[in-house]
């Protein structure tokens, strides 16, 4: 994050570190020599994050590595110089080949890629196409960038004003004639948005490419630039007009995946390789030499400008995750707070305790949407195999096919955006617009293989995954 | 390993100043930043692999460091090799570190107090960049716990710069073109790291201190032993160079020879320089300049090269012409190694080519290899060069041709300032290869990943209170008794300078004496096959009291000791049987019944004085000890007069 130098003498410092040096005359930048009970110190004083304690100063010595000195140990620090940090990133301006695609980044927040402060570890997000040539010049081998700074926030942060937006901004994109969408996007709710665009751009006639990075951009081992290098190569080259995710396949520096908006999702909280497509196979695999269409059925690209933007939005929907011993008061307070729509995430095949039953009935009496999903996350909601499932469909509860539960959250609140009347959502929720619901899950869309077992160490053993 | 010094005075002539790192792998039953188990594998049945890059990442300036640069120049491809049961998600860096291992910390502030070090009160976690790619992060984590501290060896004071906790890297398995792999077992577990100021001015003195800190920190007991668990850096830079530091330095018998050598080829780098600049070659006016000469090698009448080359389909020679560099790539460094190698060297690490040779040369006065004069002759022509330059060739796929020529014109500049600054990697010879260029300062940064943390005053005094004698003092303290400091090593090595101490401090003894048994009878007990931690602290002590009262002799000792450890005597039956008697010691007496007994045939066979001299020499062969010529005979003497009297 990028901390902002202001005038502040004592930056950071608070209570009692603050009270003694200011007694002792001390400001931040300076180049001091401190004496203390326990010995001395020679170093650049430094700012002091606020949520750190008040008993410490501090320093950085010269041999670069930081320290803390206990405040009230010190008897006497002498200024000897004085060094303030400036933040400034050198741009170096993006070359423009008329030959090369038009591709244009829309920035959310979150850092793509970055450039550090030495000397404080502020990291300082690189935005600009001039920035980011500096941070990685292979984007000028790629394309024509341009960059939009649409909003700064956390990905967590994000919410329809940022969906509804983007949306907008994609339909412009598109109509000014680019070659390709990159957006960058912090990993967290990457799936929630690359879910919503999928339902708020349709028939797009270029790829959309969501991208992001699990390794913060100022460490030697980010993914940050081959994330960014095969996002461009999607956008600018690639043949899958939708809207995609594109980041790192195995935890390898290999190559890049490229996952449906609506069947992806992030399923490690720090793995590179945490995007997965569930239930399905990833539609592409992209890296700095290669461009392959994984699946039959894609989205291609189009020379027209056409698209739908279509970006409702309802906001009173939620999400229950159930767990046994679920109480009924936990839906009777969202029908009671006015949600329109619920998504469940179900046990197995979509199931839920019976104390839940009567609540569910009189939600969906009340006329509010009530959806089942798995939390099982892989597999399809079967609500006729056991004598639960039919309860609750016979109380009005519908079940959502293999939509992921985020996947269905977001259709949820677009469809609920566009329409209350029960028929007509029932009917959008279940007609797929970006394979949200699939109708076959393929023999091997659900491969999760499990170590210790001698077949798969002995391929671990020889394939970098 | 036989290396001419130069005597104090020239070292201090060529104003040399070394200073040394110390990394030391410390106890702690798991790792520095994750809760693996510090385990080190043998073989080599790994159970995954994976591979990554490193991409060096820009300073505040907007440029790459030095360092970063030259390693993204190489582009390797690295490849860690993971086993189960010790490398976990943390170091492969898909997991973000646990809190630091609070048992290392413990240990950390332990040692920096035996060294005198201040203490840091709020530790900040900092990563140190590692572009090598010996660890998957590109960053060392690392900490400072102490600074200024200060050691005395052989009188003179040598101050500690600081004492840092940091984890391990990997442990290289090969490096061959643009794939370097690694084991990463030893990855994460817990170092410390002491670094001197640049106090030492001779060889000799930077292995005494580098010895002296080693063995201290290992009798402290909180260090692993064995081979690989230490590891030393050494800085070497004498009047008009810059710093180079050699890294990695196996074995501390090394050092010497390491900045020795060191030295010198810093002095002769100079030579090279002054000789440029008397040849008017500045790095403005430097004549460099390439030929693809690929297609015209036949022409050019040199199949011998070409033989030597062995070109594969689609590969590119160059030849180099080096301005006003005739005679020089012939001058040697060091031992059999020139600085046409030292060119070699760098184009072997940063281009990748790593055949043998990777480069031809001929400087006008000398060539590599057997080829003719012809064809040379004709290169010379080809490129227009002069006798007063010096050619090169370089051979191999177009992109790390083009970089072996960039490195080549980076080496020629560096050679007109002289000395350039980079690490070293040490051989087993004394000499060293280039590894890298010198890092900046600008490497450090601070660690986001976790938040500092403060070392309350109780948690001093803990570890104080813990803490036990201070091996450090101590080394010292033996040295001023005039105890060798090879005995003093054992003693530190064998952890039996505690009671060293001990019985100094309690007995009238000889302090030399008691260190000679300390060390070397312990050892040659050990060398007979003992398992000489079978003979208690508290037995020797009582032997020595005895020695001390006039009971014992000084040739019993070690023998005391044995019997005690392979008959497992009770300690007051040993005392006995070598209890002093008529004024002799009980085992001289032992010693030579049984030469006498074993040396009948030579008796029989020898005329009486040879005979006596040969079972002299048995005696005092057979005596764990040096014994007194003039007793033995004596004793002898006495015992053979009782043999030739008839039965």
């Amino acid at each position: 994050m990028t901390e902002i130098v202001s005038n502040n003498l004592l930056k950071g410092y608070r209570g009692l570190a603050k009270d003694v040096l200011t007694g002792l005359g001390a400001r931040v930048w300076a180049d001091v020599e401190v004496k203390t009970t326990k010995g001395d110190y020679v170093g650049l004083i430094l700012p002091r994050s606020e949520t750190a304690d008040d008993q410490h100063m501090v320093l950085k010595l010269r041999t670069g590595y930081n320290i803390g000195v206990n405040v009230n140990t010190i008897t006497e620090i002498k200024e000897v110089g004085y060094k303030e940090a400036h933040y400034k990133i050198p741009e170096k301006e993006f070359p423009r080949d008329p030959n090369k695609p038009n591709i244009t980044l829309l920035g959310t927040g979150g850092t793509i890629a970055s450039r550090l402060d030495y000397r404080t570890g502020a990291v300082i997000p690189a935005f600009s196409p001039g920035e980011l040539y500096g941070a990685v010049p292979e984007l000028a081998d790629v394309c024509n960038l341009e960059t939009i700074k649409l909003f700064g926030i956390f990905s967590e942060d994000m919410s329809p004003l940022q969906w509804t937006t983007l949306a907008k901004g994609i339909g412009e994109q598109i109509k000014k004639g680019v070659d390709g969408i990159v957006i960058g996007h912090g990993t967290d709710t990457m799936h929630h948005t690359s879910a919503i665009l999928s339902y708020m751009v349709q028939k797009p006639p270029v790829p959309i490419i969501l991208v992001g990075s699990q390794r913060s951009s100022d460490r030697p081992s980010s993914d940050a630039a081959l994330n960014l290098i095969n996002a461009t190569r999607s956008a600018a080259y690639g043949d899958i007009a939708e809207v995609l995710v594109c980041m790192f396949g195995p935890t390898s520096d290999q190559y890049c995946l490229l996952h449906r908006g609506t069947r992806v999702r992030k399923m490690h909280s720090s793995y590179r390789s945490t995007f997965r497509t569930l239930s399905d196979s990833p539609v592409g695999r992209v890296s700095p030499t290669e461009y392959v269409v994984l699946k039959e059925h894609v989205n291609r690209r189009r020379k027209d400008r056409e698209v739908i933007i279509d970006p409702a939005f309802e906001e009173k929907v939620s999400i229950v995750y159930y767990y046994p011993n679920m109480k009924p008061d936990i839906i009777e307070s969202l029908v009671d707070n006015g949600y329109k729509g619920i998504v469940i995430a179900g046990t197995g095949l979509g199931h839920v305790n019976k104390p839940l039953y009567e609540p569910i009935r009189v939600a969906c009496n009340k006329g509010v949407h009530v959806f089942m999903t798995v939390q099982t996350l892989w597999g399809y909601v079967q609500m006729f195999v056991y004598e639960t499932g039919r309860e609750l469909m016979q109380r009005g509860i519908v079940p959502a096919a293999n939509m992921l539960p985020e996947a269905a959250y977001m259709k949820l609140c677009w469809v609920l955006g566009h329409t209350l009347e029960r028929g007509k959502v029932i009917e959008m929720m279940l007609t797929p617009i970006a394979d949200e619901i699939t109708e076959r899950e393929p023999h091997d869309g659900y491969l999760v293989m499990q170590g210790g077992l001698p077949e798969v160490q002995k391929m671990l053993q020889h394939l970098a995954k | 390993m036989k290396v001419e010094y130069l005597s104090d005075e020239e070292y201090q002539k060529l104003g040399l100043t070394s200073g040394i790192e110390i990394h030391q792998q410390i106890k702690t039953d798991k790792k520095l930043f994750c809760r693996c188990p510090v385990i080190l594998h043998k073989d080599n049945n790994f159970d995954a692999v994976v591979v990554r890059h490193m991409r060096p990442t820009l300073s505040e300036l907007g440029e790459y460091d030095g360092t970063a640069l030259m390693e993204f120049k190489t582009k390797k491809e690295v490849v860690y090799q993971l086993y189960h049961d010790c490398v976990c998600t943390y170091e492969m860096d898909d997991t973000p570190p646990f809190l630091i291992n609070q048992d290392a910390v413990d240990i950390a502030i332990a040692i920096a107090m035996l060294l005198g070090c201040t203490q840091i009160d709020e530790i900040f976690i900092t990563r140190k960049q590692y572009l090598d790619g010996s660890i998957p992060t590109g960053f060392q984590r690392t900490c400072i716990v102490g600074i200024d501290g200060e050691i005395r060896c052989k009188g003179k004071p040598i101050h500690i710069r600081q004492l840092g906790l940091e984890e391990d890297a990997c442990r290289e398995v090969s490096d061959i073109g643009h794939r370097i792999t690694y084991k990463a077992d030893r990855l994460g577990m817990p170092l410390i790291e002491v670094v001197t100021e640049r106090d030492m001015v001779t060889p000799r003195e930077v292995q005494d201190v580098a010895e002296q800190i080693g063995t201290c920190i290992k009798a402290a007991g909180l260090a692993h032993r064995g081979s690989g668990s230490v590891r030393q850096d050494v800085n070497v830079s004498i009047n008009g160079s810059t710093r180079v530091e050699i890294k990695g330095v196996p074995r501390v018998g090394l050092i010497g020879p390491l900045v020795h050598y060191e030295a010198l080829r810093q002095k002769h780098l100079l030579e090279i320089r002054d000789e440029l600049k008397s040849r008017g070659v500045t790095k403005e006016n430097l004549k460099f300049w390439t030929l693809d000469v690929t297609e015209m090698m036949d022409e050019l009448g040199s199949g011998v090269i070409i033989e030597h080359l062995d070109v594969g389909p689609g590969n590119r020679i160059v030849a180099m012409g080096l301005g006003k560099f005739g005679g020089l790539l012939r001058k040697e460094l060091q031992p059999d190694k020139t600085f046409g190698y030292e060119i070699s060297q760098r184009i072997m690490v940063i281009a990748c080519l790593d055949g043998e040779p990777n480069i031809m040369w001929d400087d006008g006065a000398k060539r590599t290899g057997d080829i003719n004069n012809e064809p040379w002759e004709r290169l010379f022509t080809a490129l227009e060069a002069s006798s007063d330059d010096a050619v090169i060739l370089v051979w191999g796929n177009k992109a790390d041709v083009k970089t072996a020529v960039e490195e080549t014109r980076l080496r020629l500049e560096d050679a007109i300032d002289g000395v350039p600054n980079e690490t070293r990697q040490a051989k087993p010879d004394g000499t060293t290869g280039f590894e890298r260029i010198l890092p900046g300062p600008d490497r450090m940064y601070p660690d986001t990943d976790l938040p500092p943390f403060a070392i309350p005053i109780e948690r001093f005094e803990r570890i104080e209170r813990s803490a036990g004698p201070n091996p450090f003092n101590a080394f010292e303290r033996f040295r001023d008794m005039g105890i060798p400091d090879n005995s003093i090593k054992q003693m530190m090595r064998n952890g039996r300078w505690l009671l060293f101490d001990r019985i100094i401090g309690e007995l009238d003894v000889d302090p030399q004496f008691v260190a000679e048994v300390l060390s070397e009878r312990l050892r040659w007990l050990e060398r007979a096959g003992f398992d000489v931690s079978g003979i208690l602290d508290d037995q020797i002590f009582e032997l020595l009291r005895a020695f001390g009262d006039g009971k014992l002799s000084r040739e019993s000792v070690p023998l005391a000791m044995r019997d005690s450890l392979a008959l497992d005597d009770p300690i007051e039956d040993v005392l006995k049987r070598y209890e002093m008697k008529d004024g002799h010691d009980a085992s001289l007496g032992d010693l030579v019944a049984t030469a006498v007994a074993d040396g009948k045939h030579i008796l029989n066979a020898l005329p009486e004085e040879k005979a006596f001299n040969a079972l002299m020499g048995e005696v005092m062969r057979n005596s764990p000890v040096r014994l007194e010529p003039r007793e033995v005979a004596e004793v002898l003497r006495t015992a053979l007069s009782k043999v030739d009297e008839p039965t």
